[in-house]
């Protein structure tokens, strides 16, 4: 039987997988994917709160409409930040964050 | 003996985690797109397990139609070779300890919380999932699409080579 635990769970793994990647890697397009992987883990906690919690079915629909607008925001936000990169790109010849420090004193 | 179902459940948090670590580890950039692409195939199949097939069916189409192939062009746009080898940042350790330790955390949360739920998991209609969607939440999915039109618009003039002031 699958609980809401396993949902749970299977969230926090993925977000702090997610969350080693943005900390660990020094590619920014890596450092994207790992954004991609939290806000999919963020995700899987809300569905799996929409399927389990106790609630009518109109309360229930409205986890999933949240999901929705996660993945139209996550869309957004990586078209904006692949074009940012490859501004960064064309400009500096590295997308490595750590050989990005013009503004750092 | 465990029920069909969760064993689905513990093949798709396989791909889906599996997938996700190997986006942290590999060395090579395109072996990381195409892990992510097996771990967002692998939380698709977490939503058809919660009986969320609408988002299922997002999921696979947005992620692996657009977004993946996003990432390739990405790649193919800078120059490639430089991605052969990775390598990682210095503090990686600190990472990987801060990781562990914020999974403890999340894990210890969620087997201490009571949440009042059914004891089985139920699907959404179709029907009242578009009525939420565009009856309820009709504002907030029209400034969505204007918030996508935005980004799209602002992308296109960011990487426009001769456009502009720089």
């Amino acid at each position: 039987m699958i609980e809401l635990a396993h949902f749970q769970l299977l969230s926090a793994g993925l977000f702090c997988v997610g969350l080693y990647g943005v900390l660990a890697r020094r590619s920014a397009v890596l450092i994207l994917m790992s954004i991609e992987l939290m806000l999919n883990a963020v995700n899987i906690n809300l569905i799996g709160y929409a399927a389990f919690v106790k609630a009518t079915e109109a309360h229930r629909a409205l986890g999933q409409v949240l999901v929705v607008f996660v993945i139209t925001v996550a869309a957004a936000e990586l078209a904006l930040a692949i074009a940012i990169i490859l501004r960064l790109y064309r400009n500096r010849t590295s997308v490595n964050l750590d050989e990005i420090d013009l503004m750092k004193w | 003996m465990l029920a069909p179902s969760v064993v689905l459940f513990y093949v798709a948090a396989a791909l889906t985690i599996g997938g996700g670590l190997g986006v942290v580890m590999t060395r090579n950039i395109v072996y990381a797109a195409l892990a992510l692409l097996v771990s967002l195939m692998g939380v698709a199949g977490v939503f058809l397990l919660a009986f969320a097939e609408f988002l299922a069916l997002v999921q696979v189409l947005i992620y692996g139609g657009a977004i993946i192939i996003v990432f390739l062009f990405a790649l193919m746009l800078t120059r490639i070779e430089d991605f052969a080898h990775l390598s990682d940042h210095r503090q990686w350790p600190i990472a990987a300890v801060l990781a562990v330790a914020t999974f403890g955390l999340l894990a210890a949360a969620v087997v201490e919380t009571n949440v009042r739920t059914e004891t089985e998991r139920q699907g959404v209609e179709f029907a009242r999932l578009g009525e939420t969607l565009f009856a309820e939440w009709a504002v907030p999915f029209e400034v969505a699409s204007l918030l996508l039109l935005v980004a799209l618009i602002g992308a296109v003039v960011l990487v426009r080579s001769d456009g502009g002031r720089d």
